[in-house]
């Protein structure tokens, strides 16, 4: 039994390890071409995130989010289904808090104002989540595909309500919410001043430890999986594989526009035109090195964050980019060696009868 | 058994030969020592259960796989491990199960592609059509040159496919299945072009599993069975039984009826032991009125099927795989929807319930898959063992870990099921564990009927007496079983009533007494037909 649970932790972890140690390489080779010795290079990235309080903090800031759009992947993931979705529905979220935060009037206190815009997040994303799962279920269309497309129909809707409608002049962006707003972490602890990490993290974290229950604790989630691993099983059990694609698409969607209070409670206090700046696409990154798992993609969060603002710190060495080709050679190198990427590239490969 | 010997003494004329093929995949032994020799200018059948090494055979043939060992021959040259560009430069076409045609473009079109008529570095549409049509004419294949593939009726589709080969030359046809996807008129039609193929000199290899085929079309017969050629026939001298008896047979060891019925003799309720009732005065468990089932492509699968089975009795169904059983089952089992008819479980009607109703309400269901519905592989044994019933073992939406426990220790002692680990995934467990699996969960719970396919299939033999004898244990504790098993051993050794299906129908219905395997084989392969209710 103990060698059953090894070689269940080797299967997780063997991916994303040779993956690490694949960038690891590669971002050597790089930083040497730019005539830099590797160990100061890294030395100054970790000095910059994890060396400093502030440097931590905006590591937390923005694990925060990838946590939230990292879930949402994976729970999609988990019942076999590919949410592209994440970036358009952490807007939508971000979106439907800010109004709920205008709306309410600001003697509304912080109990109840802070949970009704994370419902106000979770259902603007839910709702951008549901539209592809009803589409797949009631005619068949490729959650894929319907997810990419979607993005730009939300993503300009916003931008175009934002743009003409709901701005403070001269910007895109609304102004300040009057109640829901969520605390900084620098107002407990003084040493994170100036660093946009705040109590959202608390949320991801409990989002993250209900991920686990629900996916591996509740009937629902043993239903998903099932319909992930092997949908005529999951059939002959009796469960429904369309009610599940729906359920999935829909949760994972909120899961990601909950992502939204990050910014929009926790940060600015206002939604503003393309805040989600790529951490809905980065969430399939996160998802995949995190192998599905809520705790594997908690650490993997922290790990583009870490890489994100390892970028800024090392900008006196090397250009700034290099973080992000080192991100693209990690996520290159682990999606060609999970196996649920595997399978789809031979699914793609497969000839198509007439 | 009839022991492969060569049917015809036209030496030299062979237009294949195929020797001492081994082919394994990991484990699986596709093909050991097969053998095929195919005469020039004949039909040549080549039948056998799936999984019987039919289509690895013609993989190697068609160059898309290389022998282990072996040799093979075409027109008497040595072409052992050639590569498919070499089949078809010699004159080799297969026509696919499953078309390889490209849908968006004119049958012509699809036909040349490759070879294209080329003038001034253009293709040259009206010659393709042209020479598709004057092909057309030759072989009395009709086609219309210029329509759309998608716009075809599945047998047209098939008869592109066959030109395509046509047209690149094939001399040797390899036809895998032709018939699984077409209508009675479509394959009279094609039965004519292929004897006008053959008076052409043209030889062809046909693989079906239908007898009635075999016995209408071909001159010659081979019969596979787990990867081994058992015979070779001359159809004029063969009966239907005789072909039935090769494809279905079991291993000589382990499979003669009596073995098995002296086994059921000594337990309770053994087979033989219940004496057969008319059905009519019995409230049964499971009740089936004119039911119809629907293909994918709108045939009828299941064409108006009655059945009743009474509280400890099974209902064996005997036939040839792929007339219907399948979706029977799928349809009694919530899997696939009813046209029309009805089914009653218990005096419920069930009709239009789902999965999960149809269980709650008794019904139990060894799939005839286990790797593609009775399991979910990657899921542990025990969350194997709750599968279907995860409701029962959940409070309040949250799984319950105890009695899922529990539940898997019970179960594994009871079925033996070995190693006896709750946690290893069921992948890990060889076929008849994974399968005692299956029968744990669906056989270890409170049910009044069960269905039952292929449930010994691909399993040990030491699993397929544990398999039977629970079976009849539970035969004799009152509950109704309706068996349905490509081994005909298997529906005699257990059943009290034995019903053969036939192109969706239940073509005869026999208490398991009347029931032998040569009365079997003519209802099998459609020679007689009474309009049974079971």
């Amino acid at each position: 039994m103990t060698s059953q649970l090894r070689e269940k932790f080797e299967e997780a972890l063997f991916p994303p390890v040779v993956a690490l140690l694949i960038a690891l390489v590669c971002g050597d080779l790089l930083i040497m071409s730019y005539g830099q010795s590797p160990a100061a290079v890294y030395r100054m990235l970790l000095e910059g995130t994890w060396g400093n309080a502030y440097g931590f903090g905006q590591v937390l800031y923005k694990a925060t989010a990838l946590t939230f759009t990292g879930l949402a992947v994976s729970i999609g993931i988990r019942a076999g289904l590919f949410n592209v979705g994440a970036e358009s529905q952490l807007a939508a979220g971000g979106f439907l808090a800010a109004m709920m935060g205008l709306a309410l009037s600001p003697g509304v206190p912080g109990v109840l104002a802070v949970p009704l815009c994370m419902l106000a997040a979770a259902a603007g994303g839910g709702v951008v989540g549901a539209i592809p799962g009803v589409l797949k279920v009631k005619f068949g269309a490729h959650e894929v595909i319907v997810t990419i497309m979607l993005n730009f129909v939300v993503l300009a809707l916003l931008n175009w309500g934002i743009a003409n409608h709901l701005n403070v002049p001269e910007t895109l962006h609304t102004t300040e919410i009057d109640a829901g707003a969520i605390p900084r972490l620098e107002a407990f602890i003084g040493a994170f001043h100036g660093s946009a990490a705040n109590l959202s993290l608390l949320v991801a974290i409990v989002t993250a430890i209900l991920a686990w229950f629900f996916l591996f604790r509740s009937r629902r989630g043993f239903e998903l999986r099932a319909v992930g691993l092997q949908p005529d099983a999951a059939e002959y059990g009796g469960v429904s594989v369309g009610g599940v694609w729906f359920r999935a698409l829909t949760l994972s969607g909120a899961i990601a526009g909950l992502g939204g209070i990050n910014y929009v409670l926790g940060y600015k206090h206002y939604y503003e035109e393309g805040f989600a700046g790529g951490a809905g696409y980065l969430g399939i990154a996160v998802a995949l090195v995190g192998r599905n798992h809520p705790l594997g993609v908690v650490l993997a969060a922290l790990f583009f964050a870490t890489l994100s603002q390892g970028g800024l710190a090392i900008h006196a060495l090397v250009p700034k980019q290099m973080a992000e080709v080192l991100q693209g050679v990690v996520i290159l190198a682990v999606a060609m060696s999970v196996p649920e990427v595997r399978r789809a590239l031979r699914q793609s490969r497969r000839p198509v009868a007439a | 058994m009839t022991t492969p010997a060569p049917a015809s003494t036209e030496r030299g004329a062979y237009a294949i030969r195929m020797q001492g093929i081994d082919k394994s995949f990991g484990p699986v032994r596709a093909n050991r020592e097969a053998t095929l020799e195919v005469v020039t200018g004949e039909i040549h059948a080549l039948v056998g259960e799936n999984g019987a090494g039919k289509s690895t055979l013609m993989r190697i043939l068609g160059g898309l796989q290389k022998p282990d060992a072996g040799t093979l021959e075409v027109n008497g040259r040595d072409v052992t491990g050639w590569t498919t560009s070499d089949a078809i430069a010699a004159g080799i076409g297969v026509v696919h199960q499953h078309f390889m045609l490209v849908s968006t473009l004119t049958v012509a079109e699809n036909i040349v592609l490759g070879e294209e008529p080329v003038s001034g570095g253009r293709f040259d549409e009206a010659r393709a059509n042209s020479e598709v049509e004057a092909l057309s004419k030759e072989t009395g294949l009709k086609v219309s040159a210029d329509r759309r593939i998608a716009d075809l009726s599945v047998g047209e589709a098939q008869r592109v496919e066959i030109l395509k080969t046509l047209f690149r030359g094939a001399r040797i046809l390899v036809l895998d299945e032709p018939t699984a996807v077409l209508s009675p008129p479509e394959v009279r039609e094609l039965w004519t072009v292929l004897r006008r193929l053959r008076e052409g000199g043209g030889t062809i290899v046909l693989i079906t599993h239908r007898l009635d085929e075999v016995i209408d079309i071909s001159d010659t017969i081979t019969v596979m069975r787990a990867g081994e050629t058992v015979a070779r026939l001359r159809t004029s001298e063969t009966t239907p039984a005789q072909i039935a008896k090769a494809m279905v047979g079991r291993d000589v060891a382990l499979t003669s009826r009596d073995e098995i019925s002296a086994l059921g003799a000594s337990m309770p309720g053994g087979a033989g032991s219940t004496e057969f009732k008319a059905s009519s005065d019995m409230s049964s468990a499971l009740n089936v009125t004119e039911l119809v089932v629907l293909g994918s492509r709108g045939t009828h699968e299941v064409d108006g099927v009655t059945l009743s089975i009474r509280p400890g009795e099974i209902l064996g169904i005997a036939g040839v795989e792929g007339n219907g059983q399948t979706e029977l089952i799928e349809a009694l089992a919530g899997l696939r929807p009813c046209a029309s008819g009805s089914i009653r479980l218990d005096g419920h009607d069930v009709t239009y319930k789902s999965v999960a109703e149809r269980r709650s309400a008794g019904l139990s269901h060894i799939p005839e898959d286990r790797h593609r519905r009775g399991l979910i592989l990657d899921y542990s044994i025990a969350d194997n063992l709750v599968l279907g019933l995860q409701e029962a073992f959940s409070t309040r939406g949250m799984l319950n870990g105890a009695n899922i426990s529990s539940n898997a220790k019970r179960q594994i002692e009871a079925f033996d099921i070995r190693p006896p680990s709750a946690v290893l995934p069921a992948r890990a467990l060889s076929g008849g564990n994974q399968q005692k699996v299956v029968v744990a969960r669906e056989m270890g719970r409170e049910f009044s009927v069960l269905l039952a396919s292929q449930p010994t299939r691909g399993v040990d033999v030491g699993a397929i007496e544990f398999i039977h004898s629970r079976l009849r244990e539970a035969r004799a504790a009152g509950k109704a079983v309706l068996l349905v098993s490509a081994e005909l051993n298997e529906v005699l050794a257990l059943s009290d009533r034995v019903a053969v299906m036939y192109r969706g129908r239940f073509a005869a219905v026999l208490p398991v007494a009347e029931a032998t395997e040569d009365v079997l084989g003519e209802y099998m392969i459609g020679m007689k037909t009474d309009e049974a209710v079971a």
